[in-house]
């Protein structure tokens, strides 16, 4: 037991699990500004104090990229909120993001043991708390840079994933360059995750302290046609490519009526949103149009951000349809919570058949089905079974759909021998080795659809990876 | 940044801008196109590279003001500069030895065809070029494409320049005589491209059309650019833009690309007001 914290586990035990002070529902739904302002010094030092300081910290087992938790928090009881940042960022660069975005609830925190009995530790407040301390008061200084190596490494994306893997690498020495499609830095987090959950402000500090490490980043710079792998390789003399593109394709459900205007997909929902910032059109010049009545298909973060988008733009009637019933739902229970504070309406065990239009070809309605759960399906959970004569109709202005995505094909269409499975990803080893050597990928675009810390761990892994391939022969062949 | 190298006025709505972009510019090929933003809040749109210099490291864009970007593109200078500019984008046309081939060519969407008559030509077809436009003062690349053309023929819809009537007329004729043509590529308004594509059909020729669409990233990330051909829902940008004329569903998507037609009329207005502002401060 350390001596900062100088309650007893019975005192601590006592302290209730604190809140973050959030916006009201009714304030916030109509408006874009964060959910939830986190945690004051004061909840964050009783937070903090309630954390057992385990001898055996189960926490870290259960985070991906095995941040020192129990450390940290001991920082924050001693009120040095800045040790305990620089804390976290030996394991994660990213600590604002993850500090937002985690699902801590089925990480770390589950395996709190105050959580067997009472509520786990906040963690993912804490790291919050810390974070934003030391963004507000301007504390930030860059960690020590290891001995400047020569060799060039070439990061393809600049989501969690590459901006990860290109802060590991910098801090070990080697010359980094980020290659980003997109205008701005960030990828899902700058496309995907809205402002209300993940300010662009945050972002591009923490991106900014990539900079800092002196990563140099392209935008507008699409690997595999303004240059390719092999060129990157040959001309550019890259050393080593990690490929971080994430899954960007939206999949659409093959029902009648998806050419109608007021469909779209999640993806193009939010990227007009959150890239181009349509929520201020005509300001900015990007469209979007939403309807009185938003219907929302799917059951994962991207169909909650999306519904709840549509909800701070004027949606009267904001619906979420899941075919399955709230339990299956894969997305975080605090964004199904925020969703229904807010006044989304959930419509489970409900799949859409078709989308009607009107004369215009907009959307009027959509046609769907009442479901069942029936017996488990390969991935565990119950399938639904369609309810016979359970038909009706649904009457929408725009549909959203939110149904998954799939890892855009540019780069592996124009890389020869890369290794692709049937879904579409890059095949990796344990150690985020392609099948070609000294390219190595991560994130989504190795996994099909995950997490951003699961994204940031194999960013993480493959940073250790290209430093022992770059220590060992470095590139011989193509 | 991407600065304006040079400027020229083409027509009175269409202007060329050669645009310093090294990398675009060493790597573009025939039916490529670029996605452009032209200042901080600007929309992200698709934009044809009309020809490039690679050794220069520019790219030519020829852009028709139609709308609150163009109009906003139009009005830039040599010595400006665009915010962002993205690509080569796209899949580059299929260019092959068909024998004869018909590049047709509507409005501005003959600066997209220019590239690929071209590409053609050097391929060793005979080239017959179409250009059709609503008016004389309309019709642009005129001595560019005839250079590159075996036989070069110009319709206007109102007979103030060349041939009254449409592309089609001229195109009837040259698939009606001997010994005919083998291959078409079209490139212009979706109206133009379905009636080409409908003319074809009925000779068995086999008919090439370049899709603009909604667009919002321009690499298969948003879907807003889907497009039904034969039947499947494609991406124009990484699936096209180029697609089978007799395949493609033109009536949907000219209806989809009506999504917007309210909302572009009120960013139009914005950006005029914004110019003509610009302008009279100017002038004060």
């Amino acid at each position: 037991m350390s001596a900062n914290n100088p309650l007893k586990p019975s005192q601590r035990m006592k302290i209730p699990r604190q809140d973050s002070i959030e916006q009201p529902p009714e304030v916030r739904s109509v408006n874009f500004l964060e959910v939830s302002y986190g945690f004051d010094e004061e909840r964050a030092l009783l937070e903090s104090q309630r954390c057992l300081e385990c001898k055996q910290p189960y926490c870290t087992d259960g985070c991906p990229v095995g941040i020192d938790i129990r450390g940290f928090i001991d920082l924050v009881v001693q009120k040095d909120y800045v040790g305990a940042v620089r804390k976290i960022r030996e394991a994660n660069y990213l600590p604002a993001i993850c500090g937002r975005v985690c699902p801590q609830e089925s990480q770390c925190e589950s395996l709190c043991v105050m959580g067997k009995k009472l509520s786990p530790v906040a963690i993912g407040k804490l790291e919050r708390f810390v974070a934003d301390y030391e963004m507000k008061n301007s504390l930030f200084t860059p960690p020590l840079i290891g001995t400047q190596r020569p060799e060039k490494v070439a990061i393809v994306g600049s989501g969690p994933s590459g901006l990860t893997c290109a802060a590991e690498l910098a801090q070990r020495g080697y010359q980094v360059t980020v290659f980003e499609a997109l205008h701005a830095v960030g990828g899902v987090l700058r496309y995907g995750i809205p402002e209300f959950r993940l300010p662009k402000e945050i972002l591009d500090l923490e991106t900014d302290r990539i900079k800092a490490l002196g990563v140099n980043i392209y935008t507008n710079f699409v690997v595999g046609r303004t240059a390719t792998i092999d060129e990157l390789f040959d001309e550019w003399g890259f050393k080593a490519i990690f490929l971080g593109t994430g899954a960007g394709t939206p999949t659409f459900m093959g029902i009648p009526g998806e050419s109608l205007s007021g469909v779209y997909s999640a993806n193009e929902f939010l990227t007009r949103v959150n890239l181009m910032g349509a929520y201020k059109f005509p300001q900015n010049d990007t469209p979007i149009r939403v309807g009185k009545a938003v219907g929302v298909i799917g059951g994962g973060n991207t169909a909650m951000d999306a519904v709840r988008t549509s909800k701070r733009l004027g949606a009267e009637k904001a619906y979420l349809i899941y075919r399955r019933s709230r339990e299956e739902m894969p997305a975080r229970e605090e964004e199904i919570h925020h969703a229904e504070q807010e006044g989304i309406e959930f419509l489970l065990l409900t799949a859409p058949l078709r989308i009607l239009g009107d004369k215009n070809n907009w959307v009027c309605a959509m046609e769907c089905q009442k479901m069942e759960l029936g017996e488990p399906d390969e991935s565990g959970r119950r399938r639904p079974v369609p309810l016979k004569g359970s038909e009706f109709t649904l009457p929408l202005e725009t549909v959203i759909e939110a149904i998954g995505q799939k890892p855009n094909p540019i780069i592996q269409a124009t890389t020869p021998g890369l290794e692709t499975s049937k879904r579409g990803t890059i095949v990796t080893n344990d150690r985020q080795k392609t099948s070609r050597e000294g390219i190595f990928a991560g994130g989504d675009l190795a996994r099909g659809g995950a997490t951003v810390i699961l994204a940031m761990k194999d960013g993480k892994e493959a940073a250790a990876a290209i430093h022992d391939y770059l220590e060992s022969n470095g590139r011989t062949s193509g | 940044m991407f600065p304006i190298i040079d400027k020229k006025v083409l027509a009175p709505t269409i202007t060329r801008l050669d645009v310093s972009a090294p990398f675009i510019a060493r790597k573009r090929k025939a039916g490529n196109f670029v996605m452009v933003r032209v200042e901080e809040g600007g929309e992200r749109i698709p934009l044809t590279i009309a020809d490039g210099n690679p050794s220069k490291g520019t790219i030519t864009l020829i852009v028709q003001a139609i709308g609150g970007t163009t109009k906003l593109l139009c009005s830039k200078n040599r010595g400006d500069a665009l915010l962002d500019v993205v690509g080569p984008l796209g899949n580059p046309t299929p260019i092959g030895n068909h024998g004869i081939v018909a590049c047709v060519g509507g409005g501005v969407g003959t600066a997209e065809l220019y590239p690929i008559a071209r590409a053609l030509k050097e391929a060793g077809n005979r080239v017959l070029t179409v250009i059709g436009a609503r008016s004389g003062e309309l019709v642009i690349l005129e001595k560019e494409m005839a250079e590159c053309s075996d036989r070069t023929f110009v319709t206007t819809d109102d007979g103030s320049y060349a041939r009254k009537g449409f592309v089609t007329d001229q195109l009837k004729d040259l698939l009606e005589d001997p010994p005919g043509v083998n291959a078409v590529y079209a490139i212009g308004p979706l109206p133009m491209m379905k009636a080409v594509a409908n003319l074809t059909r009925s000779y068995g020729v086999e008919t090439l059309v370049s899709l603009n669409t909604i667009m919002v990233d321009g690499t298969g990330m948003c879907g807003g650019c889907r497009v039904t051909v034969a039947g499947q829902m494609k991406f124009a940008c990484v699936d096209g833009p180029e697609f089978d004329g007799h395949a493609v569903d033109f009536d949907e998507l000219m209806m989809r690309n009506r999504t917007y037609i309210e909302m572009e009329k009120v960013s139009d207005h914005k950006h005029v007001c914004r110019l003509s502002g610009a302008i009279q401060e100017a002038a004060s």
